[in-house]
């Protein structure tokens, strides 16, 4: 326990932030440089959508992480709205612009999959739509944050707007399930198994784990410059040694 | 192994998936560059106040 306290100072995490930002940095290329090569060296062609399916390998993980990052900075907006830790509040402005280019990757890349697959660029399907409220949240969550001067105002209404919109998460995931329209069910579940030839599943996974890694890398280092803008007065900020005199 | 022309050509497919790998690549090389000039402005900010504050205590 002593730890976790110890870790929710920006004076301690700053550092910290720093050295997992670096391993995860280098994970993230090593994931990368694989998940791309077996994308497309490895994996077979599709007997029913040709080339065009390896799409899935960025849309999908796009998508989860779209999804899985939204519910992080949920946790630990609620965590600084509840404890009035300035670090976890930090930590979800930090986590905002990645989830929001994480959703936008999953639109686009379902765009450029619906086209020749289904015939359209965009439908108001259900899961299409619930993905696409997820982006304006992000989106309405990082000028809420901008429009307001005072942080820690801009973090309390920041996060209670993240708290309601944590619904369009389920939404999102069962739409598939729920409403019957255009966009296909889950290709790995929990409950089933995975429908996909394992090559092309362990592809999707290592793209998963890469696009995880990056993720962890650059919001941790954008944790860093928050950290930096929000202490700037603090006595240890002015004492690092990255700071020119 | 298929010549390269056919690996671009992506089965008919090119425009799609090079247009949804080719964003991705895009943006997962931008954001990056966006974190690192935050930092960049936020040091060089802190340390003009810095500079600033030493030569109103001189």
């Amino acid at each position: 326990m002593v730890n976790i306290f110890k870790f929710s100072s920006p004076a301690t995490f700053y550092p910290l932030a720093g050295k997992i930002a670096r391993i995860s940095t280098w994970i993230a290329v090593l994931l990368l440089a694989i998940g791309l090569y077996m994308s497309f060296f490895v994996a077979p062609t599709d007997y029913k959508q040709g080339e065009g399916y390896r799409i899935i390998f960025i849309h999908v993980p796009a998508a989860w992480m779209s999804m899985f990052i939204y519910v992080v900075m949920a946790f630990w907006a609620g965590v600084g709205l509840v404890f009035n830790t300035r670090l976890s509040s930090m930590m979800a402005q930090a986590l905002a612009p990645t989830g929001a280019i994480m959703t936008f990757i999953a639109l686009w890349t379902g765009a450029f999959w619906g086209k020749p697959m289904w015939g359209a660029w965009w439908v108001w399907d259900a899961r299409l739509t619930s993905e696409l409220i997820l982006f304006f949240l992000y989106i309405g969550f990082i000028a809420l944050q901008g429009a307001i001067d005072d942080n820690r105002r801009a973090d309390r209404a920041g996060a209670v707007l993240l708290l309601v919109g944590v619904v369009n998460i389920p939404i999102i995931y069962f739409s598939v399930k729920w409403w019957n329209t255009l966009h296909q069910g889950a290709s790995v579940s929990i409950k089933n198994g995975s429908s996909m030839s394992t090559i092309m599943l362990q592809t999707m996974l290592i793209m998963t784990f890469a696009f995880w890694a990056y993720s962890i890398a650059v919001a941790l280092y954008r944790v860093r410059s928050i950290i930096l803008e929000r202490e700037k007065d603090a006595r240890w900020v002015s004492e690092l040694p990255e700071i020119r005199r | 192994m298929k010549s390269l022309s056919e690996f671009f050509n992506m089965g008919g497919y090119a425009l799609y998936v090079w247009g949804s790998f080719g964003v991705t690549a895009l943006l997962m090389i931008i954001e990056p560059i966006l974190v690192r000039q935050r930092r960049k402005t936020a040091l060089q900010r802190i340390s003009r106040l810095i500079r600033i504050k030493s030569e109103q205590n001189s």
